[in-house]
């Protein structure tokens, strides 16, 4: 066990930096106010460190280090903006953005700008650029999944499994580029082991996953978020004491999440917290 | 975990009595409410690893996985069906589509020592006459080209080369020098008393009287490396598997090979299974293991059902269990088939394939032999590996270190295919050349000029007819800029078409990415799209030529694991050579 007390020093970009012991190197990053993208890390779920996009070079490692994932060392000598650091994270991007429909993926647009990624380069003549090619699932009311915009970041499968709810509805199936995230047999939702607690929404990166309200009015082009507004309260349902936040637009609710800092819900809910809220609206007529 | 959700599919009684067979019929958990206690959890974890081999007897029994298969497994298991069948489209060998038509299926190489060969024409023959055909990465079967395995429904699987009665199972056999293909072709495979009338289970002896610390020393002394590619130092795996204290250990034999060009290993388990057995009970001596386990591809039927007759009979033999062949050390060995995937032979999606996972590998540290297998203390190795400790130990390092180099020491088993006269798996000193292997190998086939060897497998590199003069030690081929690999060589003439030799390997690495990190799952598409779009235009513009650059560079620098890590180093090496051409 390593000594909660212990602090380690290493050197980040030239800079000497001083965290806890067991910190990860890109909270470290953080710590000394430099910005890592990250997309299959979530301060709520165990890191799988698949995506790729936080690399940074580590003195002494071969190949580049998620750093999402791998603990500070005494001494460590880190680079997050090396020539080759900045090549891996500009390909990542691009080889998610040419394969993906990254247009809700918000967080990752600003790092696509900022690493200059091309996501057009892949198409030649007559051979497009393999892409995931995924309709909607539209199977019930409360949710929908999109895996065209899937970038296969494992964090609903986490959500769904050990990391919270320990349903285990969903999970990779098929290898290589044809991975999807699936049911068995890719039996709908309402016919699967899924308890509707939508914590796979909350920690979807890139909308693939969202409420059937927010699909629909996307589709209708009534999406505003500028013109919404988040108001916070506790769930009635029971005495459990999750704090909800209730998104809302034109005064009616449009979608419900939690704080992932909360110490009840860590970001997580139930079907009652999640949907249970249409009681307070009636429902809009199309 | 709550109760498990089960749909309402139900297996049929043919699907049942194939699990049953295969696994038993105890279910993971007997109570409900054992459910919820910590002894039901334990248990469900404990049998998890039985999941592969009860997918395996589905799959055999009607040619596909039903849904209602997979639920009677599931709830056997207690495994969750959706990961159930994560597990199960994982594999290349697992169909969960229901056939148009039943009976074998006949699973034909596609990979560069068959795709040189009429391995099309055998593919429309079996079609024509009315047979199914899957097109298969390498089947280990490189020196009998065009390679085919037939696998079997509602009965075995088999490989028709087997059926054939060949006089020499090796070019080199009964050649007095041979270290580790000494018994090929002299011990009878299915016999332990010929194995043992040929000096077998003398090396166990051996290590009996050195003691587990006197066996990894002789280990350490010796040199040894690592046969399964990465050529990590043997005695200092089985050292630190041996100071760990106070968990199980496990020691496994990485039976996958799955590397194009390779079939030494399968080799040396038809013909000389006993070794392996004797060569693991010495590693589970040397580090204090107790559980040994073999994974071997799925592919390979003869092997394994050779390594499983040599279990039963060292087992009845007392050379296994309790008090294994009077070592006062408990040791027995299990037998895990893997069901067509090459990520299954790295060593950590190998155990996660073994726990009854996907087969996707993590990263290291921490290292096996801390985390290993179910998370505990393992060491792993590859059978070659294994069989040159048997020398070393019963002839001690010394003797061992009189062949080879200074850094490269013993004897090297090499597999020879493609376009050679006496394609086959040579044991060569390190050190011999690359020319001197060829000629041994009974020289190219037809009337052209060596264009390029393939050195190392898909994973390693091409070199030109300049490196004839390279001896084959770890140290040189490094220098160079190559790889000795799994010991892959695979020569080609000019009369190849090298840009389609190029673009079957990066399809073979497209096919077999795990598809768990970014740089590998995307990067393989895209090197294998690029590929394809100069084949058909002929057209290698500086443009593409950067692109492949790009893609290559993230793959090395950012993957999770090797395959990722070496999934463009052939072609690179290729683009290096000039092999491919704006023009035919
Ligand atoms: C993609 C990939 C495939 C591999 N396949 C094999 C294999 O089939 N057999 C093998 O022995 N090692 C294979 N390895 C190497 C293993 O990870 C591991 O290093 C080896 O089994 C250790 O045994 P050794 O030290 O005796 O070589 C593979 C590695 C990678 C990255
Ligand atoms: S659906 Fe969303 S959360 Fe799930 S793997 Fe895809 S991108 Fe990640
Ligand atoms: S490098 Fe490829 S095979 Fe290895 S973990 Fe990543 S996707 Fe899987
Ligand atoms: S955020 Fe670190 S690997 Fe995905
Ligand atoms: S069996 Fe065909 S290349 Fe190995």
């Amino acid at each position: 066990m390593t000594d909660p007390k212990a602090t380690v020093s290493l050197t980040i970009d030239g800079r000497r930096v001083h965290v806890p012991a067991g910190t990860s190197i890109h909270k470290a990053c953080e710590a000394a106010n430099i910005d890592t993208p990250t997309l299959c890390w979530a301060e709520n779920l165990t890191p799988v460190n698949v995506c790729r996009v936080c690399v940074v070079e580590v003195e002494g490692s071969r190949a580049l280090v998620p750093s999402c994932a791998r603990a500070v060392e005494e001494d460590m000598i880190v680079e997050t903006d090396s020539e080759r650091v900045r090549h891996s994270r500009k390909m990542v991007l691009e080889f998610l953005g040419s394969g993906v429909d990254l247009s809700q993926a918000d967080e990752l647009a600003e790092w696509v700008d900022h690493y200059g990624a091309d996501l057009d380069r892949y198409d030649q003549p007559g051979l497009p650029a393999q892409r995931m090619n995924e309709k909607p699932k539209i199977q019930d009311d409360l949710y929908i999944r999109d895996y065209d915009k899937c970038v296969l970041c494992y964090k609903c499968v986490e959500a769904c499994g050990d990391d919270a709810q320990h349903t285990y509805a969903i999970a990779v199936s098929g290898r290589g580029f044809d991975a999807r995230i699936s049911t068995e047999f890719d039996v709908t939702l309402p016919d699967s082991a899924c308890v509707y607690c939508g914590n796979c929404i909350g920690v979807c990166p890139t909308g693939a996953i969202q409420f059937k309200t927010e699909f629909d009015m996307r589709e209708a082009g009534e999406w505003r978020p500028e013109d919404q507004s988040v108001t916070t309260t506790v769930c009635s349902f029971c005495g459990v004491g999750c704090n909800l936040e209730l998104h809302t637009q034109d005064d009616r609710i449009v979608k419900v999440t939690s704080p992932t800092d909360h110490s009840v819900t860590q970001g997580h809910l139930c079907i009652k917290g999640r949907f249970g809220w249409t009681y307070v609206q009636p429902p809009k007529r199309r | 975990m709550a109760d498990l959700f089960i749909g309402p599919d139900y297996a049929d009684g043919v699907e049942i009595a194939a699990v049953t067979a295969a696994i038993g019929d105890d279910p993971a958990v007997v109570h409900e409410t054992e459910r919820l206690v910590i002894g039901g959890g334990a248990r469900r974890h404990e049998r998890r690893h039985l999941l592969l081999p009860a997918l395996h007897a589905l799959q055999r029994a009607k040619g596909w996985i039903s849904p209602g298969g997979l639920n009677h497994v599931s709830e056997l298991l207690q495994v969750p069906p959706a990961e159930a069948y994560g597990v199960a489209s994982f594999y290349e060998m697992f169909r969960l589509d229901e056939p148009e038509s039943d009976g074998a299926v006949t699973h034909v190489c596609v990979d560069a020592a068959c795709q040189i060969t009429a391995n099309e024409d055998l593919i429309a023959e079996i079609e024509a006459a009315g047979g199914r055909v899957h097109r298969s990465p390498c089947l280990g079967q490189c020196e009998r080209a065009p390679a085919r395995f037939v696998q079997g429904v509602g009965g075995p699987d088999h490989v028709p080369a087997d059926e054939v009665v060949v006089e020499r199972k090796i070019p080199q056999q009964g050649d007095s020098a041979l270290r580790l293909l000494k018994n090929i072709g002299l011990v009878d495979p299915t016999s332990l008393a010929s194995y043992r009338q040929h000096g077998g289970y003398t090396a166990l002896e051996r290590a009996i009287e050195l003691g587990s610390e006197g066996v990894c020393d002789a280990v350490v002394e010796s040199g040894l490396s690592g046969r399964g590619g990465a050529a990590f130092p043997t005695g200092q795996k089985w050292r630190a598997v041996a100071a760990e204290r106070d968990r199980p250990k496990h020691v496994v034999a990485n039976c996958d090979e799955s590397e194009p060009g390779t079939f030494k290993d399968r080799v040396l388990m038809e013909n000389d299974p006993f070794a392996i057995i004797e060569a693991l009970t010495v590693a589970g001596f040397a580090t204090g293991a107790e559980n040994g386990w073999i994974y071997i591809r799925g592919e390979y039927p003869l092997a394994t059902d050779r390594l499983r007759h040599a279990i039963d009979q060292c087992r009845g033999a007392g050379l296994l269990g309790a008090d294994a062949a009077g070592t006062g050390h408990a040791f027995d060995i299990e037998i895990r088939r893997g069901a067509g995937a090459y990520i299954c032979g790295e060593e950590t999606a190998l155990f996660a394939s073994l726990e009854g996972f996907r087969g996707e590998p993590r990263s290291k540290p921490p290292f096996p032999t801390t985390h290993g297998l179910f998370g505990e203390p393992t060491a792993i190795n590859n059978p070659e590996t294994l069989i040159n400790a048997l020398d070393v130990v019963l002839h001690g390092a010394a003797e061992y270190r009189s062949r080879g180099t200074e850094q490269s020491p013993g004897t090297k088993l090499l597999c020879v295919s493609g376009q050679i006269g006496r394609p086959g798996v040579y044991e060569v000193e390190f050190g011999t050349t690359l020319g001197q292997v060829i000629d041994l190998a009974g020289g190219i086939t037809g009337s052209r000029n060596l264009a390029a060897v393939l050195m190392g497998g898909a994973a390693g590199t091409f070199v030109g007819p300049e490196a004839l003069d390279m001896p084959l030690t770890l140290e040189d081929t490094r220098k160079r800029g190559t790889t000795l690999g799994s010991g892959v060589v695979m020569p080609f003439t000019d009369e190849i078409d090298m840009t389609a030799i190029c673009v079957r390997i990066s399809e073979f690495f497209r096919n077999e990415s795990c598809g768990q990190c970014v740089p590998c799952r995307v990067g393989t598409v895209r090197q294998n799209e690029t590929l394809v779009q100069i084949q058909r235009t002929r057209g290698l513009t500086a443009q593409r030529r950067d692109l492949m650059g790009d893609v290559g560079q993230v793959m090395a620098d950012a993957s999770i694991c090797g395959l990722g890590h070496t999934a463009a180093s052939a072609i690179n090496s290729a683009l290096a050579l000039g092999l491919i051409r704006e023009a035919v």
